[in-house]
């Protein structure tokens, strides 16, 4: 079974796809230019103007947007349409300061809806399939993703959202879901339910799921391929450049092949912005060349890996990526949810802490946890253990406010959190999220 | 006429009460009273000593987090019901009590004191002294 959705784009030859992003790029550098005021001023900065951009071959030349570009122009700023044109937005995270808000035509849904089907179809997906959704609904683009693949795929959808875990096993063991879509902790968190509950997967009629938002390994793979008796596929993506399906694992489960039709791949070197030769880690670097409401352009993801343009066993001439192999910022990505430090300490000085704190990251059974230490002041401090308690649980509500995800905070004593070199260390990651 | 007390931070680490007291033995304050809340996470450490201002300083300089309040030290009989009767007096003067804990008098032996937080020092005060209570002033205590 070829498990193809469109092998018309993901077998074609080299020639044909670069000849297709050739067409695409020229075309996308024009519209953003003539639409998106604050691009064109960052090519006029630079001197480039559209005409200089005749091939992928002059990619090199377009200026890079950052998530801080993105801030600067919230919301409208690199919207490249007229709002009436635009059906839909998605969001991160982030309630102040990072959110990214991106907009989307109805073929702009479309796209991603096929980039999304692909992936299914990579892990097996057929109309004879039900397709368990548990990715969060919402602003979140897991779950409105997956759910409108799955509808091009054509199989039955189950938009369960995440959480309430029994519930889902019911519906999953009740409706013969086949493949299940979530984040790879919350795959984790299912199968140790299911044992739990003192079922098998034998008692289950999974064959696949579709994991991402968030780091995983090799191991945690194959734990989740144990617990729940199915194939795991990774899945990529990221709200900026449309949502998960940017790029997919096929059933070589080695790299995830980026759906070039729509978007173009470079490597930089993060701290200098050059494009790196093939085979080489860098950051990876988006620019979609078919989104008609926000296209960006040169997105530096700030994600660290390597490509492969091997010719891949599964039959796809799409290049692949490997899982991200770290960060070139600061960002944590916590239970799926995009984590900057920066928020916390914001948080912290509007509710009059010192901005002394320390986050410490874990993964429990296969679940993020996040503690934050903050030193406390004199100001926070009281005799009754009532005052102290309110105000460390209102600390945690301000921050959950913040992140979209819920903390435990934990007061200490002043000056009592490590300093290095006069540093403070701010983050304390525990978890093995690489291989 | 209430008792100045103070209020020390203590993360809820092992250890970590050990080093304050050492650090309090080390400044040569005296503890006359005190008594500990925990949580999960921290402690308070209340603590009567005679001459708090120098304590509060000390402990300040010692990069404790320290808060000041007044309680009231109220006399108590060494017999059944004493404690139910000082209690039932606040809560009929509609007082709000926090905490309490007691202690034993150094200067007159078999007399025990106990020391109210409570929400209204003047009401309580009043309230206990109609019933014939007696309220301890700070320098009594030492």
């Amino acid at each position: 079974m070829p498990n193809y959705y469109q092998p018309e784009i993901e077998c074609a030859s080299r020639e044909e796809i670069r000849a297709i992003q050739d067409e695409k790029l020229v075309k996308q550098v024009k519209h953003v230019y003539e639409n998106v005021k604050y691009y064109r001023d960052l090519m006029d900065e630079k001197g480039v103007k559209p005409e200089d951009i005749q091939s992928v071959d002059d990619l090199h030349k377009l200026p890079f947007l950052t998530k801080a570009d993105l801030r600067d122009a919230y919301p409208y700023g690199l919207l490249a349409c007229d709002l009436k044109d635009c059906v839909r937005i998605q969001s991160t995270s982030g309630t102040t300061g990072r959110r990214v808000v991106a907009f989307y035509t109805q073929k702009d849904v479309d796209l991603w809806e096929d980039c999304c089907a692909r992936a299914i179809v990579a892990a097996g997906g057929t109309n004879e399939d039900v397709c368990q959704v548990a990715y969060g609904y919402g602003l979140f683009t897991g779950g409105p993703g997956l759910n409108g693949g799955s509808h091009k795929v054509g199989c039955l959808t189950l938009p369960m959202s995440s959480g309430n875990t029994e519930r889902q096993i019911q519906f999953m063991r009740d409706l013969h879901a086949t493949i299940l879509c979530c984040t790879p902790s919350y795959a984790a968190y299912i199968g140790e339910t299911i044992k739990e509950m003192g079922l098998t997967p034998d008692d289950i009629d999974l064959k696949a799921g579709i994991f991402g938002a968030e780091p995983w390994t090799e191991e945690m793979r194959r734990d989740i391929e144990k617990s729940l008796g199915i194939k795991a596929y990774d899945i990529y993506g990221l709200t900026e450049t449309s949502g998960p399906g940017v790029s997919f694992e096929c059933c070589e489960q080695g790299g995830m092949h980026i759906n070039e039709d729509h978007f173009i791949a470079e490597i930089i070197d993060p701290d200098t912005g050059e494009v790196l030769p093939e085979g080489e880690k860098g950051e990876l670097v988006f620019t979609s060349i078919d989104k008609e409401a926000f296209p960006l352009l040169r997105y530096r993801t700030r994600d660290i890996c390597v490509l492969s343009h091997k010719k891949c066993s599964c039959g796809r001439t799409l290049v692949r990526m490997s899982k991200p192999m770290g960060r070139s910022d600061d960002m944590l990505i916590i239970r799926g949810v995009n984590v900057f430090p920066s928020q916390i300490e914001t948080v912290l000085l509007k509710e009059g802490y010192s901005p002394n704190y320390q986050i410490e990251v874990d993964r429990v059974n296969n679940t993020d946890t996040l503690d934050i230490n903050v030193e406390l002041s004199p100001e926070q401090f009281s005799d009754t253990v009532k005052d102290v308690a309110a105000k460390e649980k209102a600390l945690a509500a301000a921050i959950t406010q913040m992140l979209g995800i819920r903390p435990a905070v934990h007061l200490v004593a002043p000056k009592s959190i490590t300093r290095s070199e006069g540093k403070a260390v701010r983050v304390i990651d525990k978890r093995k999220l690489h291989d | 006429m209430s008792v100045h007390q103070i209020s020390v931070f203590i993360e809820n680490k092992t250890g970590k009460l050990a080093e304050t007291t050492k650090y309090l033995a080390e400044k040569n304050i005296n503890l006359r009273a005190l008594s500990i809340a925990d949580t999960q996470d921290f402690g308070i450490l209340r603590i009567i000593c005679e001459n708090p201002a120098n304590a509060v300083q000390a402990l300040k300089d010692g990069g404790y987090v320290v808060a000041e309040n007044e309680v009231l030290a109220v006399e108590i009989k060494d017999e059944p019901g004493s404690l139910a009767q000082i209690l039932t007096v606040l809560a009929d003067a509609g007082i709000v009590v926090e905490y309490t804990y007691a202690f034993l008098s150094v200067k007159k032996a078999g007399d025990a004191y106990m020391i109210f937080r409570v929400d209204d020092n003047a009401a309580a005060e009043k309230a206990l002294k109609a019933a014939g209570i007696r309220i301890a002033e700070q320098d009594s205590l030492f």
